[in-house]
């Protein structure tokens, strides 16, 4: 058997059996893949994709470097979360009006995965589609990579002024008053509000918008946590320190699979002077976090199981 | 060339165009003014500091062809057209006050700051406020009736939490990260109470956003380099302007009646990277802690003309709201971004 035939010999098994194959197997993945898409993403993905790109470049590009192709290829990445990791119960969507709006939700989850979560469902499970501005803490922009991301999926920094422009462009704001004090709550005190800050009211009034009061169920059990260290966190300068064990548990950095249920509530208006007194604002504020209480402990009562 | 022909002074009656009624509004308070200062404000002398820089050039190369133009500068002004008057002196010397002494002065308009980082810190500071000091106290004493300052919308600094577009409201802020320049921080506060203490006289500031163009700055010379660097997983908007828009706006600010402090942008924002891709630039990311060691190594080795804490202009937003100029002056911007970014490659004709 000389080297020629041997050769020959291995291009006939290759035409015969490898290719033949491998073609075979290749077909099937993508069909699995098409097939896990669509079960993600859902059949109107492009199509909700082009009516949301058209309406900023209808506005001649968005001033704050929102970036539709990119904020395309995050939410993909972001649907497997939303439709298969935490398999999302989305109620209400349809509260939500059309033009400008204030979404005003509780925070939860050591990490901003509930804003995600809210994002997605605005954007995958509404009608018309919408890309909801985020108010994200400052100390978000002096980070690399995370800074740009948000910038190009159209997420501002959480200042007054950004906010109300957005607002006069008819955008649909998400703001948490709860602030870090609520995303790194201890699980003991689990979907208890925490104070709320007042600057969203006095925006709502000064810019006649509707606040939309909504509630994030399950966010609270994906990490928990079992106390703040205050002091190092000041020490090294970041806004929160929380301590999670499943973190030191190999597997365990990923949060667990509970799932979520997001709840818009009907809008509530407000007006008045937006330079009240505090205490005038406190009890419109007061309102709204009320509200949001009522509607997180008739999702807790409503909720059949944590994971299911 | 100009571009400019159809900024008509408020005497010229306007033909009832859509742009009328905004430029009725920018001479609401021309109206106040007597007649013969109006005719003094629009045709009298103009004192042009810092002439002989690439900008103040092409400031006087606009202006002499209406009005008389004095130059104020320590540099010589080489190809100086003929009818410019040209005074080679140190901005704090007393002979500055000659100036203003031997001829009435309508308008000065004070481009000469100084913002080399490379220059002592002593240098910079007593040419930047005592120059600036002693142009007010002359402008003062010989009843100038405008005094015009091109600052910069560098003063507001770039920083985290900067709103997206900062209004002429908001505190400037640059010296808190980048002490060097608390000179130019401290300029305009200077032009700002000069604004208050001196009514009859109508100061204007302007604070520009970035300035494209021929000129040397540090924006220019940025997007001029072969190989732009970049923050690595930073990606801000920015706002550009062309120099000659620049232009325009200072001469919108001459006009009888204009006064306070106005923002100048020029196109919409865009984000940095783009801006470089449409230059035709490669780009280098550098990871932040890295890059602003080795610029400041670089920088103490003399091997480049960046500081390192401008390297902060690359990684947060510092863009203005120029809606009071536009609304108020009647400014508006004539190049779109690709011209005004094009702008930094042309070759220097003035």
């Amino acid at each position: 058997m000389n080297r020629q035939s041997a050769l020959v010999r291995l291009s006939d098994v290759a035409a015969r059996d490898v290719f033949p194959f491998a073609r075979k197997l290749l077909k099937q993945t993508r069909r699995v893949v098409d097939e896990l898409a669509l079960r993600t993403l859902g059949p109107d993905f492009e199509e909700r994709v082009a009516r949301v790109k058209a309406r900023y470049e209808g506005m001649g590009g968005d001033p704050f470097g929102l970036d539709p192709d990119f904020t395309k290829y995050v939410s993909m990445g972001a649907a497997v979360f939303h439709r298969l990791y935490f398999r999302t119960v989305v109620h209400g969507a349809e509260n939500v009006p059309l033009g400008r709006a204030l979404l005003i939700s509780n925070h939860s989850g050591q990490i901003p995965i509930d804003g995600v979560i809210i994002a997605m469902a605005m954007f995958m499970d509404a009608e018309p589609p919408r890309i909801i501005r985020a108010m994200i803490e400052k100390w978000a922009q002096t980070l690399p990579f995370i800074s740009m991301m948000f910038n190009r999926t159209g997420q501002v920094v959480g200042v007054p002024e950004n906010c109300e422009r957005l607002l006069q462009q008819e955008e649909l704001i998400l703001a948490f008053p709860e602030g870090t004090r609520g995303i790194s709550k201890p699980f003991t005190r689990r979907y208890q509000l925490e104070e709320f800050g007042l600057g969203f009211m006095r925006l709502a009034i000064q810019t006649r918008s509707p606040v939309v009061p909504v509630a994030v169920i399950g966010a609270e059990e994906q990490f928990i946590n079992v106390g703040n260290l205050e002091w190092l966190a000041k020490a090294i300068g970041v806004p929160v320190l929380p301590v999670v064990p499943q973190l030191f548990i190999p597997g365990g950095q990923m949060p667990l699979p509970t799932r979520y249920h997001v709840y818009f509530g009907e809008p509530m208006h407000f007006d008045g002077d937006p330079d009240d007194d505090d205490s005038i604002i406190e009890e419109k504020v007061w309102l709204v976090r009320q509200t949001i209480q009522s509607m997180i402990n008739r999702g807790l009562k409503e909720r059949k199981s944590l994971f299911f | 060339m100009s571009g400019l022909e159809d900024i008509d002074t408020p005497e010229t009656p306007t033909n009832g165009d859509a742009s009328s009624d905004r430029r009725r509004r920018s001479r609401r308070g021309a109206d106040l003014i007597p007649r013969d200062l109006h005719e003094r404000m629009t045709s009298g002398v103009v004192v042009v500091t810092g002439i002989c820089g690439r900008l103040g050039r092409r400031v006087a190369r606009f202006l002499h062809r209406e009005r008389a133009v004095v130059g104020l500068d320590r540099r010589p002004f080489t190809d100086r057209p003929k009818d410019i008057e040209h005074f080679q002196i140190d901005l704090r010397r007393k002979k500055v006050k000659d100036v203003f002494r031997n001829r009435q002065i309508s308008a000065l308009v004070h481009l000469g700051v100084m913002h080399d980082p490379r220059d002592s810190g002593e240098d910079h500071h007593t040419w930047n406020l005592l120059g600036f000091q002693k142009l007010l106290d002359a402008a003062r004493q010989y009843d100038v009736p405008k005094v015009v300052l091109l600052s910069s919308a560098n003063v507001y600094g770039p920083r985290p939490d900067n709103a997206q577009f900062l209004s002429e409201d908001a505190p400037l802020l640059a010296a808190s990260a980048f002490s060097e320049m608390r000179d130019l921080v401290e300029l305009d506060m200077l032009a700002q109470s000069f604004f208050w203490k001196h009514p009859n006289t109508e100061t204007v500031i302007l604070r520009p956003a970035h300035i494209l163009g021929t000129v040397r700055n540090a924006p220019s010379n940025y997007l001029r380099l072969p190989v732009v660097p970049t923050l690595m997983g930073f990606d801000p908007m920015m706002q550009a302007v062309h120099q000659d828009d620049v232009v325009s706006a200072i001469r919108l600010a001459l006009r009888p009646g204009a006064r306070g402090i106005f923002n100048i942008a020029g196109p919409p924002a865009l984000p940095l990277s783009q801006a470089i891709s449409m230059l035709g630039r490669g780009q280098l990311p550098v990871p932040h802690m890295l890059a602003r060691r080795v610029v400041d190594r670089l920088w103490r080795m003399r091997l480049t003309s960046f500081p390192a804490p401008e390297l902060d202009f690359i990684r947060y937003v510092c863009m203005v709201d120029d809606a009071r100029a536009r609304e108020v002056l009647g400014y508006t911007h004539r190049y779109g971004i690709e011209q005004t970014l094009a702008a930094v490659d042309q070759e220097r004709w003035v």
